[in-house]
């Protein structure tokens, strides 16, 4: 890997980088974030993971990148997931069991209709 | 010597052989104890007399010296535990929503006292400081990862349920 | 998608007709206690019935909720995926609320949630949650956003640009200046201002120095360091480099607790990024400053967060304090100069340095700047983690952010700075959270642990609980922790037991002060305030349980009984059944009774009953 030794390279990661994380001009369709701390781990995200993963491959849906980020605070609706499709605003979701992460894959991701009663909050955190 | 106890040394000598290794890489880096402990206590599960003297022996410092840390530290134990160990957090959160209830439901369930090993060896339990998943209080976790949030004395046999093998 | 896909999803959608119809898919009406007493229920039945007159029914579905929180205004409404709120509902106004909302889109005004402090209509239920709003997120503002296995991301949200001006365009001194400017002071507990520190290391000659972050978050309760090395590992390695450089050090160590498997996974990982992309080891971003790091495990002893003992124990000895001074910045590490600074104030520093010390100084109080992480756990609704101004209100905290107590109970006091500090009761709820505050009332800022207390909570019993753990955690250095501790959980103990005696009260507060005065390190400095604090504020639950053998929480088991009464026990068996040592007896329909001699009192009954018929007396 490029050694960064300038703004400007530093400034060309970023860019790049930052196109993903808001889901912007990328070549996938969207991305599922689940939060993998501690505390999410307790409350079971490790399955809900696994769940979401499992249902994303048996619907053969291979345009969704799936990533862990840390605890966003809320501990008390954990596990909590993610869905940001490109160009929309993202939608935060807790008490994801196993089954909720299955129902968010497919009305969400397959439909593209929110699980209303699992959300927790519309935007950026 | 019968042929079981041979295995057990055979198994021996590779843990002491991957001790040696770990000791010679970290010889360098100054005050190494502690790491070289966590590494040992890892590998055999507990940290006896033989081991402690074989780590002294090591690292070229008196026995004394490693008994002082072994025993100042929580972390480490002189005293062999069960292949899962049930530790059940009573930091202040968990205390607060009774993990004191879970711990003596689990005391019930497997017939031990708190450090002790169940016949079977297969489950020990130990009482620990705050996990830091207060927010899932209380919480138990089992082995080094296996978090288990907002544990009720009810759940304890299924949460056991899965490590009976 | 496959074709088969699509058939199985069209399936379960509702007709294509009444979708269109329908903005509403879900309807939340709040089932807490507040709402159901003024009236849920009967809004349940008319909303039902409204919906099947205009063949609804299937389209929209109805959950009832838990406590909204908002109990004032029930009963409560939430209609999604809208998420209008509607408030102060009665059984005519569903007519309405199907009529307009759902089925013509538009918003009945009239019954609208208002803000009760703004006094502001609310139509979205979520996007302006207060757990969110009250909050400002600097040290935190990853967590939770990024992924923190990947630097790219940190990079993506302005990671390693505050190094890169350090490197590239300030001074060594410029830096300190900097910091000094912030105000920031150290989020550990004491609050020690930071760039008065880094000063202060720099100065001391010395061509080997060390930094150290302490990651050994021993309070019990608080977890926001283990959260930002989880969710956010850059934030601290990119501080720790800019503190290297300031300071004039060339390594350093992060010293974690071994409990905490998954934040020295990602450290680990952080490190090794860092250092592919030339951010970390040696000439950093060609400026040739070198700045490496080694990551030491904690073995669970709590005064190792104590930072002279930490430095024992980095160096792979017994984590005994050590007398000051010197000081870690004239003799640390290996006895050398060394900076010490707690994680959540590392994460802090980058976003100063880029956006100046005047943005920071806008935050917080006069003497208290920028922001606090505080963890929220116990008996609080919303559990979790916040970032607040340091200044706001405990009231904002508990009832806005934390969402108030859980089950309609009050709240009783809060727990802040662990063990080493106090409780906060109701009476100090509209007092400011900051440093100089806190101390006014006995308590301190501390890591930033907030353990609340219902009614349900035993002052004398919680008391008990922290000594035990400064009992435990006690090194034995000096005799007034290691031995005026122990004597004093023996009064708590003798006191919960229903046999304390007239004096103990006085006994414990001089005892208390004598530990204070004479003990060589803030742990043992600090652990008897959780006792002196509960009985500043709580004297009369002591006076309570020495005097008339009395727990008025019902906590203390061998002040209380369990009870059943006969007038509501149904004969259902459930009790007899989950007793762990058979001490309920009765036969089927029968009323039932627990046997004191043999009950260990671990409330099982009380859990499985369904007819409220078993309670807790005191005293006995």
């Amino acid at each position: 890997m490029a050694k960064v030794k300038s703004l400007e390279e530093l400034m060309k990661i970023k860019e790049k980088s930052l196109k993903d994380l808001q889901m912007r001009d990328t070549e996938k369709k969207g991305k599922i974030v689940v939060a993998m701390g501690t505390c999410g781990i307790a409350a079971g995200a490790k399955d809900t993971l696994q769940a979401i993963v499992r249902e994303l491959a048996d619907n053969k849906v291979d345009d969704m990148s799936v990533v862990q980020s840390g605890c966003m605070g809320l501990c008390e609706v954990e596990p909590t997931v993610e869905v940001h499709m490109e160009g929309q605003a993202p939608i935060i979701y807790g008490h994801v069991t196993p089954e909720q992460a299955r129902r968010i894959v497919q009305q969400h991701i397959l439909s593209g209709k929110v699980v209303s009663d699992l959300m927790v909050k519309k935007g950026e955190i | 010597m019968s042929l079981e106890q041979c295995t057990v040394c055979a198994r021996h000598e590779t843990l002491y052989q991957e001790l040696d290794a770990f000791i010679e890489k970290n010889r360098h880096r100054p005050g190494a104890l502690i790491e070289v402990l966590h590494k040992a206590q890892s590998l055999f599960g507990f940290l006896p007399a033989e081991v402690q003297a074989f780590i002294a022996k090591q690292l070229g410092i008196p026995e004394s010296t490693v008994f002082g840390v072994v025993t100042f530290y929580h972390y480490f134990t002189m005293k062999p535990r069960g292949q899962n160990q049930v530790k059940v957090c009573l930091g202040t959160a968990c205390y607060v929503k009774g993990a004191d209830r879970v711990l003596e439901r689990l005391k019930e369930e497997l017939k031990v006292g708190i450090e002790e090993v169940t016949q079977d060896g297969r489950f020990s339990i130990h009482e620990v400081r705050c996990l830091g998943a207060c927010s899932m209080a209380p919480v138990v976790l089992i082995g080094e990862k296996d978090f288990f949030g907002r544990v009720t004395p009810d759940e304890v046999p299924k949460i056991l349920k899965k490590y009976r093998g | 998608m496959s074709a088969t896909d699509k058939t199985s999803i069209a399936s379960e959608a509702p007709a294509p007709r009444v979708e269109a119809r329908a903005a509403t898919n879900t309807i939340l009406l709040c089932a807490g206690g507040a709402c159901i007493s003024s009236g849920e229920e009967s809004c349940l039945q008319a909303l039902r019935a409204t919906l099947e007159k205009y063949a609804l029914q299937d389209v929209v579905k109805v959950v009832e909720t838990g406590c909204m929180g908002m109990c004032d205004a029930g009963p409560l409404m939430i209609l999604y995926p809208e998420g209008v709120f509607y408030q102060k509902l009665k059984p005519s106004d569903m007519e309405q609320i199907v009529s307009e909302h759902l089925l013509k889109g538009r918003i009945v005004e009239s019954k609208l949630f208002v803000d009760p402090s703004t006094k502001v209509k609310i139509t979205s239920a979520y996007d302006d949650h207060p757990f969110f709003t009250k909050q400002v997120k600097i040290a935190t503002r990853n967590m939770g956003v990024i992924d923190p296995m990947s630097i790219e991301e940190y990079i993506a949200r302005d990671g390693y640009f505050a190094l890169r001006k350090v490197l590239q365009e300030m001074t060594p001194e410029q830096v300190i200046d900097t910091l000094k400017k912030s105000g920031l002071r150290g989020r550990g507990g004491a609050g020690f201002p930071t760039g008065l520190k880094w000063e202060l290391t720099r100065k001391v000659p010395g061509k080997e120095k060390f930094v150290l972050c302490n990651a050994d978050e021993g309070d019990p309760g608080a977890f926001m360091d283990r959260s930002i090395l989880e969710g956010d590992p850059h934030s601290v390695l990119e501080a720790m480099a800019i503190a290297g450089y300031a300071v004039g050090a060339q390594k350093g160590y992060v010293y974690i607790r071994a409990e905490y498997p998954l934040a020295i996974e990602r450290l680990t990982e952080g490190i090794k990024q860092a250092k592919e992309y030339g951010l970390f080891g040696e000439n950093i971003m060609g400026s040739g400053f070198s700045f490496d790091l080694e990551i030491r495990m904690g073995a669970g002893a709590f005064v190792c967060g104590e930072e002279t003992a930490l430095i024992e124990s980095v160096e792979g000895k017994r984590g005994q304090p050590r007398v000051k001074p010197p000081f870690p910045a004239q003799k640390g590490v290996w006895n050398k100069p060394t900076l010490n600074n707690n994680v959540e104030t590392y994460a802090n520093i980058p976003p100063i340095i880029l956006n100046g010390p005047e943005w920071f100084t806008r935050i917080g109080t006069e003497k208290s700047k920028g922001t606090k992480v505080f963890c929220l756990a116990g008996k609080i609704k919303n559990t979790g983690l916040v970032e607040v101004p340091i200044g706001i209100t405990l009231r904002e905290v508990v009832y806005d952010i934390g969402g108030g107590i859980p089950n309609n109970k009050s709240f009783k006091a809060v727990q802040t700075g662990g063990p080493s500090g106090g409780c906060i009761p109701a009476e100090h709820l509209d007092m400011p959270i900051d440093y100089e505050t806190l101390k006014t009332i006995g308590t301190m800022m501390g890591s930033g642990g907030m353990v609340f207390m219902d009614e349900d909570t035993c002052m004398v019993d919680v008391a008990k609980f922290f000594l035990q753990f400064s009992v435990d955690e006690s090194c034995g250095k000096c005799t007034p922790c290691r031995e005026g501790n122990r004597v004093m959980y023996e009064i708590l103990e003798r006191i919960t037991n229903g046999e304390g005696e007239e004096g103990d009260i006085e006994r414990l507060e001089t005892l208390g002060q004598s530990i204070i005065d004479s003990s060589l390190c803030g742990l043992g400095q600090t652990s008897p305030q959780p006792v002196l604090s509960t009985i500043r504020f709580f004297r009369d639950e002591y006076e309570a349980h020495i005097r008339e053998k009395r727990c008025p929480a019902k906590v203390c088991r061998s002040l209380i009984r369990y009870h059943i009464d006969e007038s509501k026990c149904v004969g259902c068996t459930a009790c007899a059944r989950v007793c762990p040592v058979a001490a309920i007896s009765g036969s089927l329909r029968k009323p039932h009774r627990i046997d004191p001699e043999i009950c260990t009192r671990c409330g099982s009954c009380i859990e499985v009953c369904r007819f409220g018929a078993i309670s807790k007396i005191t005293p006995i």
